[in-house]
């Protein structure tokens, strides 16, 4: 049997990044949310905030651990895996990726350790700046990260010379025609990922019936932000699905599954596309609503797949089912929001037992619509690792065999099932815990600032009315 | 491209230097107290001397990733032919890396498993400590390279040398680790560190002397770059200092001052890192490429110029300041506990 280590190394390198992103998925956003609380506290003084915010913090420790390690594979993959990439492309990538070390890596980490242990050490505003440098390493890990990548999916400001890319204007190379899109929809991505964990655990955390006061501080909170975050996320998807359009019309007809150029195109809901047969079986479709979502007009012309050789397409079926449930999971955060705000209105968020459980069913909603979009955009570039220019085909490592690739695929799919269930696990148990446990004392000047722990209210039944 | 006026190549060269000089001592030492964790007597030692890490590991191993995407960035040849020959020796790294890294939270989230946790730690710790000695080995023996690419197969690095670099370098972490524990505990524990850092010393000693008699008869080069007339009259000076630094760290571990050790196996650190350098310079690709060969164009090394000369010293500066927050010895209710 002869392996592909061409084709090994892309699920590697799908296995890695897909499990990394679940980790900036959460922690870009909690550190935000960390920062917020610390700020909420200093000038609020009211300690619930303070609790809530230890309590994140030790989740956020866990889920921050294994994004560091899980992220220091990623750039060691362009080398093993994709060293024709590297040596085409790393005139340009390589300072993206160097600045987010710079700019990031190392402000996340020194504040990092000050956010977790140093709250009896520095003052208290030295504590909140802490959490800000660390919120802020990770947009800026964001804005880097996406930087490389957008290039990537939509080249500008270079010039090629013997076959590799060299700079002409860097303005254009990070600000590439895809990257404010890429980079919004990415961040409040994450936000909104974020936001449905805190809205979750606040849920859960109320249903027990002990830290009512820290549940409601997690669930208003979070609600507050996701009423705004979502909507925005609907709007910035669309503006990005135009800058698709015009700039990988492919990939646009791969996520739509439209073979046939037109205008007037209805909207393709469910369908089985058949790329060998150029068509699609089984097709539900909505009329005009193509166009209209598309192009913005009810006659607006969209190129189809037959536009663009065979040896040009991306995989159709996998970016037209992953937009659809990224699309789908989408709808379902803005019915729970809406919901969601429709109670608190009324009064009646804190006690009604269906919302608060639906709310912790959807706490991986974020997670998998992360997935299914990073999977659509990723996919969806395909054949191509520079757009247009260099071919997946031409990046891989021309010393490695098939079954080279094939260990070290197994190695890290055994370490991953093992680290990951774990970490979750180690999560779901703090969550358990509760936020009254993680709360140490603070001590100034020797004397408790506040009672050294708030006994926790007795436990009281589940629904409560 | 044409050839530019202004060339950075020796700026960042520099530059790269200086960070695999930071990762190999920084995350060097925690990584050495990773391994001597494993030798510690009972659980409230390890305590302790997992504390003396817990806040400050994470920016240590950042110095990892600036040096791989800066080698990218400047001489990305050299990262594109590298890395590939050192497949394995990176994989299994990375791997040790996860493990190591993760067991800081999950030791302390997973009381009932915390051996389990304490071991993955200890072997996370060797195990990516002799990946990089082996990386580093099979660097100095060089690489089959047929134009822009590494021609050789994934298991070239493994040989008889770069296995005793990699023993070599468990030694020289460890000694960096001991010296760490002795600024950062006190009592029977410092006490404890000392002897660790004594056993570490004589590793260290051992593969110095060995790997020095080895390089030049391996690589013709590198004899003729250190005996030929006139270098070794300049060169003469690196392996006298060495000794010296030998025995002033062997007294330094018994002495009365904490840091002196540690001090002490920086300097050998630095005084084997200079032997490497003199050995293989200008190589990055030994023994095909030079650094002016490899390196990226002018217009990518001052972009990235730009940003790092005003960064690198404010991320001294508070990586500084938070070392300084955790400073003195390290204690069981600050960190994990």
């Amino acid at each position: 049997m002869t392996l592909d280590p061409l084709l090994i190394s892309r699920i590697q390198f799908a296995w890695v990044i897909g499990w990394h992103i679940l980790l900036p998925a959460f922690t870009v956003g909690a550190a935000s949310y960390i920062a917020l609380l610390e700020g909420l506290h200093l000038t609020t003084a009211r300690s619930v905030y303070l609790r809530v915010s230890n309590f994140w913090i030790r989740i956020f420790a866990v889920a921050f651990g294994m994004g560091v390690v899980t992220g220091i594979v990623m750039p060691f993959q362009f080398g093993t895996n994709w060293s024709g990439l590297s040596d085409a492309a790393g005139n340009i990538i390589g300072p993206l990726m160097a600045y987010e070390g710079l700019t990031a890596f190392f402000l996340e980490a020194a504040f990092l350790g000050v956010l977790l242990f140093g709250r009896t050490l520095v003052p208290p505003w030295a504590h909140f700046i802490a959490a800000v440098m660390v919120a802020l390493g990770s947009l800026f890990s964001s804005f880097w990260i996406l930087a490389a990548n957008s290039w990537m999916q939509t080249p500008a400001g270079y010039t090629i010379i013997n076959g590799r890319f060299y700079p002409t204007d860097w303005f254009q190379i990070i600000f590439s025609p895809s990257f404010p899109y890429r980079l919004a929809h990415t961040v409040v991505a994450f936000y909104v990922t974020t936001g449905f964990v805190v809205l979750g655990v606040g849920a859960y955390t109320i249903r027990r019936g002990l830290f009512r006061d820290e549940g409601r501080v997690m669930m208003t909170t979070a609600l507050s932000l996701l009423i705004v975050l979502v909507p925005l996320q609907m709007f910035i998807g669309d503006q990005q699905g135009l800058n698709t359009r015009r700039y990988q019309p492919a990939k646009l007809a791969g996520i739509e599954a439209l073979w046939n150029t037109g205008s007037e195109l209805p909207l393709t809901l469910f369908a089985l596309p058949d790329p060998s047969g150029e068509q699609n079986n089984y097709a539900i479709e909505a009329p005009y609503l193509g166009s209209l979502i598309l192009t913005h007009s009810l006659s607006g012309t969209v190129r189809g797949l037959k536009d663009f050789p065979a040896d040009q397409r991306p995989p159709v079926a996998i970016i037209f089912f992953a937009f659809r449930i990224m699309v789908g999971l989408a709808i379902l955060m803005l019915i729970q929001v809406v919901a969601g705000w429709w109670l608190r209105l009324r009064g009646r968020l804190f006690d009604r037992g269906w919302y608060l459980r639906a709310c912790q069913l959807a706490i991986p909603i974020g997670f998998l619509a992360v997935l299914a979009g990073w999977t659509t955009t990723e996919v969806g570039r395909q054949p191509w690792t520079v757009y247009g220019l260099l071919r997946t085909a031409k990046s891989g490592t021309p010393s490695l065999a098939g079954h080279d690739v094939l260990v070290s695929l197994l190695c890290y799919a055994i370490a991953y099932l093992f680290v990951y269930p774990t970490g979750v696990i180690f999560m779901l148990g703090l969550v358990r815990r509760g936020p009254g446990e993680a709360a140490p004392a603070p001590v100034e000047a020797g004397r408790p600032q506040m009672p050294v722990r708030r006994l926790p209210s007795p436990p009281q039944p589940e629904d409560v009315r | 491209m044409t050839e530019p006026a202004l060339s950075f190549v020796g700026v960042w060269t520099l530059l790269i230097a200086l960070g695999v000089l930071l990762y190999v001592l920084l995350d060097g030492f925690d990584l050495g107290v990773g391994m001597l964790h494993g030798f510690a007597h009972d659980a409230a030692d390890r305590e302790i001397i997992m504390n003396s890490i817990a806040p400050i590991w994470d920016g240590n191993e950042t110095w990892l990733v600036f040096c791989g995407v800066a080698l990218l960035s400047a001489f990305p040849l050299a990262f594109a032919i590298i890395i590939p020959a050192v497949y394995f020796p990176i994989l299994v790294m990375l791997i040790a890396l996860v493990f190591r890294g993760v067991a800081f939270e999950f030791r302390f989230e997973d009381r009932g498993r915390r051996v389990f946790w304490d071991r993955a730690f200890q072997f996370g710790s060797f195990v990516a400590v002799f990946a990089q000695g082996v990386v580093l080995g099979a660097f100095i023996q060089g690489f089959r390279v047929e134009g822009r690419v590494f021609s050789g197969t994934p298991v070239d690095f493994l040989t008889p040398f770069s296995i005793l670099i990699g023993v070599a370098l468990l030694f020289g972490y460890g000694l960096l680790g001991a010296g760490w524990l002795i600024i950062k505990t006190e009592g029977t524990l410092q006490d404890w560190a000392r002897r660790q850092g004594r056993t570490c010393l004589i590793g260290v000693v051992i593969g110095i002397a060995v790997v020095s008699l080895w390089t030049p008869l391996m690589e013709s080069r590198i004899a003729e770059r250190w005996f030929s007339l006139p270098n070794i009259l300049f060169l003469w000076p690196v392996p006298i200092a060495t000794l010296a630094v030998i025995v002033w760290a062997w007294r330094a571990l018994s002495g009365a001052v904490d840091a002196a050790p540690f001090i002490a196996a920086i300097l050998l650190f630095l005084l084997a890192y200079l032997g490497v350098a003199i050995s293989l310079w200008p190589m990055i690709v030994p023994y095909h490429f030079t650094l002016w060969e490899a390196a990226s164009s002018s217009s990518t090394q001052a972009f990235l110029l730009v940003g790092a000369l005003p960064l690198l010293p404010i991320i001294l500066m508070y990586s500084g300041w938070s070392y300084w927050v955790f400073r003195g010895k390290a204690r069981r209710d600050i960190g994990y506990h």
